[in-house]
Formats: structure tokens, C-alpha cells, sequence
């Protein structure tokens, strides 16, 4: 028997049953989570089907509430409020609007944890390879099982090699490197798979660049994502969730079996973009000439990290945007807003003339933040650029860089 | 006993090329200005209510059509409402060449039949199915049949799981 892969060591320890790949296993869950979408479909499903039942562990289960926080309509309020009852009736923690992206906090609160396997109805959940935990976005019948018996079937997925080699004249954002590596692997290449990043470039990510480079695998079609810990990873996610101890990172076997290895050269890597209608759409900034920029976006469950509105803060501070442009500043927690504040940079972002806004997932969700009107361009830290996401507008993807410096420019520029 | 054999007409999601359009995704299938509806009834109205040149599908499509759509059908968020929506026009099933990850669990997980043909998109090109053609499918065959030309072409087979929670309508019942 060969080695194993990160996915298939994870489904190991999760399932009775023997990892093979395209089989379908049923494994156990760890954390189940839903979101102010999806979440009252999933109370609906549940009273339906379950009625007058119990949630698998009410410690284990969780609302979290990212996408309208607070509610901008009547129907977001009651959706909440219908999450929030069945909260009380089954002793069940919601991490409520005032708390930001409900991935994030798994792992500032420590559910979120190497080896472990959470679900939610999230689409990017994925980001919680970063901590080497397999997180999975759900929809709403998935959840409700989840929520019920704390388990699932899954198909084990191949797993693909991505090789990052060469390393980068300059120095580069986390997203220019993923934004580069979306471009080559588009959306056919690692479909329905799992993908092990390997190579010093990527490897030497902090967290915060991690959570950039894992949550796009979602626009590569990928399933979830893994990169090794570095010497200081371990300690990065102790001291983001505060645990003294942390089980060990699962790594794959050196005998492994994998779908493919896909070698990318990032010796040319320089700021990207995406350009609309698809995340896909890579080009190097310099190759889009000159777009006059309208509205610029920082934030997101790719780009909302501190580290992320300290680099925007670098730029800007002390500066004004551009005379007509608007620049728009979510962080992903509360936690986060706490940080910004207390190390003056909202100060800073506020007086450069950015609206800052509560922790949250800000424009993915319906718009929160603002849209864009017609003609309207918007370069965003975000991860999705699809037709009619954020508006009627055109939306570039870009790192947090990128944006500030496009919107002290009044174009999209990298500096 | 659940239906295995279904005939009706196809909606094949082609551009103007009469290429497949790939990479549908789920904000195009069912936009997140609709994302609070929870009710399945109320969901049809929206389908491919942000696809160029779809947008009036809900009004031309009838109960048991069918879709052809291009490869990863479905990517993007994990709303399990641009599943429902297919479901509460009484669409009866999607073929394409491949779904996003989560749609694809998702179809499944609600008992809504999608369906793997790997060379779909050549077989649009060279238009053996044409929009709004009458088809048949035989989920236990594995057969797609164009009733216009006579013509049959093989599917890849439902999985167990998939077939286990198709015949007790969701995962929910299982």
C-alpha cells in the first residue's frame, strides 16, 4: 500500500471505513457552522426533518453571522433572528453580527485546528487549510445533516502536486503569487481535487498569506488546499487562537500517490490582476493599461487580515485618494477593527479618505458595502469578479497594494 | 418508486457560437440579491435570472425540460438555492461536462439529478443536440437519447451515493 496524502490521512482519522480515492467514505465532523445564508434554510430543513430532535453537540455547532451584518432588510433580520431562536432551544453558540467572517473566527477561537475537519455554508471555507484543517463549504442540506449526526459522506478526492518554483526578483504580495498561480491553473486544471502547495516561495507565507492563497483554490475549481507549515506557522496559530498547545500538523507521506504534479515558475512574478467577468482572467498589471478606477475594496475572507489593512495603511497614510474615487476598508473580525484601531491605522485610512466600515464579509454579499453602477470599475482585494457579483460595474481583483495604490492614483496601478 | 426514465425537451446553454458557456456560476444561476428566499416555490422565478441572454429562462422553460450546460457548471458559492431553483420549475436534470465541487454535492445531497457526459461540448458543436431538442435519458442504461435524430450517446453512471439518495428524495431522508 502506498503513502498517504494530507486529505486522505485527515479522511483516515475521521472515518472507520478504507481511504481510497473515488470512493465514497462517510467521516465524522468536527465543527459544523452555518451562516446568516443558508443558516435558515438549514433551521427550516432541520424542524422539518428533525423535528423535536438535537443537534449532534451544541458544542460543536455554530451560526456565524458575516454576509448582511448587521441586516440591511427586513427579511436578513428575520432570517438572523430565526437562527438565533433555534440557537437558544438547541444551546447553540452564534457568533453574531458584531463578530465579522465566521471562517476567520474559527480560527481566532481556536475551532479551527490542524487535522481537525469543519464544514459550513461557506464557500471558501477552504481557508482553514492555512491552520492544516480540512474546511469544506456546504449548502444548506448538507448542513442540516451535519448539524444533526456531526457527519457526512465524502468522495475522497485526488490529490494534485502544485510545485512553486523560481523565486521572485522583487518583493510580492500573497495574492500576486495567487492570482499568478489561478492564472495557470485556471479552473479545469485541479476541479473537484485537492491540492498540495510545495516550494520555498509559498512555503515561506505567513498565516495571513496562507488564508489569501487558500481561499482562492475555490476559483480554481480546487476543493481545498494545503502548503507545510514553515518553522513559525505553529506558533503564528497559537498566538491567533490563544491555545499554549496545538496538535501536530498532518503531512503526506513521501510515497504519496498524486493525480499530477503541476510545476509554476514564479521567477517573473510581479503584481497581477484579474480582470472581469472571471477571477481567471490573470494579467500582469502593466498588461492592462490604463483603467480609471471608481471604487476600491479592502477586505474579504482573502484579503482582511491585519496584515493585509497594514500594507493599504502603508501606503496611504498620510496621503488622500484620488478626487472622485471612493475607497472602502472591512476588516475580517472584530478583532481585527480592534487591532487597526488601537494601532491607529483606521485613523490613518480615515483622514486618506476611506470609508471604514464593521467587520464582516463586506462586498461578496449582495453588495454590502456598496456596488457598483453601470461603467462603474472597481478594483477590489476580494475573490470574485463574476458578472453582476458586486454590481453592474467592471471588477478587478488585485492584492491590498494593488487597490491602495490605485486609488491614490485614480487607475489601476501597482505603484 | 422514483422515475428513471425522463423525456422532454433540452435546453442546451450555449452562446451565440453555439459554444457550451463554461464556468456558470452560481451568482449567474441565482443571484445573491435573492439569497434570504427560502421557500423552494419561490425560487424558480430567479434562475438564470444573471446570464446573459438566459435571464428569461423561468418563462420559456416548462415542467419536465431539461438542461445541457458547459464544464463547471455550478462554481462559486455554496447556496444551495441555485439547486432549488431548477427543482421548483420542475426541471428534471442537468448534463454537462463537469460541476463546480460544492454544487455537485449539493445537486446530490437534494436528490436532484446532474448528470456527467464528458464530451458534451463537441457533441453541441456539432449540433447532435440542438436547442430544444426532445431528448430521453435513461438514468439505469446510462443512455442519452436524441429523439430527433435517433441518435444515442453513453453517460458516466450515477454514483451508489448519489443513486441511495435520489431514490429516498434527499440525504435528509436517508
Amino acid at each position: 500500500m502506498s503513502g498517504q496524502t494530507v486529505i486522505e490521512k485527515i479522511f483516515q482519522q475521521h472515518s472507520q471505513e478504507r481511504i481510497e480515492t473515488g470512493t465514497n467514505i462517510w467521516i465524522d465532523l468536527d465543527v459544523v457552522t452555518a451562516r446568516d445564508f443558508g443558516g435558515p434554510n438549514v433551521v427550516k430543513n432541520f424542524r422539518k426533518y428533525y423535528s423535536q430532535q438535537r443537534v449532534f453537540d451544541s458544542k460543536r455547532v455554530f451560526f456565524t453571522f458575516d454576509l448582511t451584518v448587521p441586516p440591511k432588510t427586513i427579511q436578513y433580520a428575520n432570517n438572523q433572528q430565526i437562527c438565533r431562536e433555534f440557537a437558544r432551544e438547541q444551546d447553540v453558540q452564534v457568533f453574531d453580527v458584531d463578530k465579522g467572517i465566521g471562517s476567520h473566527n474559527l480560527i481566532e477561537y481556536g475551532y479551527a485546528l490542524p487535522g481537525t475537519i469543519v464544514v459550513g455554508t461557506d464557500s471558501h471555507m477552504n481557508i482553514l487549510g492555512a491552520v492544516n484543517c480540512f474546511g469544506q463549504g456546504m449548502g444548506d442540506i448538507d448542513i442540516t445533516f451535519g448539524y444533526r449526526y456531526g457527519r457526512t459522506w465524502f468522495e475522497v478526492p485526488e490529490t494534485v502536486k502544485v510545485r512553486i518554483t523560481g523565486s521572485p526578483k522583487s518583493e510580492f504580495s500573497a495574492k500576486d503569487l495567487t492570482l499568478k498561480i489561478l492564472g495557470v491553473l485556471k479552473t479545469d486544471r485541479i476541479l473537484g481535487k485537492v491540492v498540495e502547495f510545495e516550494g520555498e516561495v509559498i512555503e515561506n507565507l505567513d498565516l495571513a498569506g496562507r488564508i489569501t492563497t487558500l481561499s482562492m483554490v475555490t476559483e480554481m475549481g480546487g476543493i481545498s488546499g494545503f502548503i507545510p507549515f514553515n518553522r513559525n506557522t505553529p506558533k503564528e496559530i497559537r498566538t491567533i487562537c490563544g491555545l499554549a498547545e496545538i496538535p501536530a500538523e498532518i503531512v503526506s507521506d513521501p510515497d504519496a500517490r498524486y493525480a499530477e504534479t503541476i510545476s509554476i515558475d514564479v521567477s517573473d512574478l510581479e503584481p497581477m490582476v484579474s480582470e472581469p467577468p472571471y477571477p481567471h482572467n490573470v494579467k500582469k498589471v502593466y498588461e492592462v493599461g490604463t483603467v480609471k478606477v471608481d471604487f476600491g475594496f479592502v477586505g474579504s475572507c482573502t484579503n482582511g487580515r491585519i496584515e493585509d489593512i497594514e500594507k493599504v495603511w502603508n501606503i496611504l497614510k498620510g496621503k488622500h485618494i484620488a478626487e472622485n474615487v471612493r475607497l472602502a476598508v472591512v476588516p475580517a473580525t472584530q478583532r481585527v477593527y480592534g487591532q487597526s484601531m488601537e494601532r491607529g491605522m483606521l485613523k490613518d485610512l480615515f483622514k486618506a479618505g476611506a470609508i471604514i466600515s464593521n467587520p464582516g464579509c463586506g462586498g461578496c454579499a449582495q453588495g454590502h458595502i456598496g456596488m457598483t453602477g453601470k461603467n462603474e470599475v472597481m478594483v477590489s482585494s476580494g475573490n470574485r469578479n463574476f458578472q453582476g457579483k458586486q454590481g453592474d460595474g467592471l471588477n478587478y481583483l488585485a492584492s491590498p497594494e494593488v487597490v491602495a495604490f490605485s486609488v491614490l492614483k485614480g487607475y489601476i496601478s501597482a505603484g | 418508486m422514483k422515475e428513471t426514465e425522463f423525456k422532454g425537451r433540452a435546453w442546451v446553454i450555449a452562446d451565440s457560437n453555439n459554444r457550451l458557456i463554461p464556468d456558470i456560476d452560481t451568482d449567474q444561476i441565482f443571484h445573491n440579491a435573492h439569497l434570504h428566499i427560502t421557500d423552494i416555490d419561490e425560487m424558480g422565478k430567479f434562475t438564470f435570472g444573471n446570464l446573459k441572454g438566459w435571464e428569461d429562462f423561468f418563462t420559456r422553460a416548462k415542467p419536465g425540460d431539461m438542461v445541457i450546460a458547459g464544464s463547471n457548471f455550478g462554481a462559486g458559492s455554496s447556496r444551495q438555492q441555485a439547486v432549488e431553483c431548477f427543482r421548483s420549475m420542475g426541471i428534471k436534470l442537468i448534463i454537462a461536462g463537469s460541476y463546480g465541487a460544492i454544487y455537485k454535492r449539493n445537486a446530490i445531497n437534494s436528490g436532484f439529478i446532474i448528470l456527467t457526459f464528458n464530451n458534451i461540448e463537441k457533441l453541441i458543436k456539432q449540433h447532435q443536440i440542438k436547442n430544444l431538442d426532445s431528448i430521453r435519458v435513461d438514468l439505469l442504461a446510462g443512455k442519452l437519447f436524441n429523439e430527433r435524430s435517433g441518435e444515442q450517446f453513453d453517460l458516466s453512471a450515477m454514483s451508489k451515493v448519489q443513486m441511495d439518495i435520489y431514490k429516498k428524495g434527499t440525504l435528509l431522508n436517508v
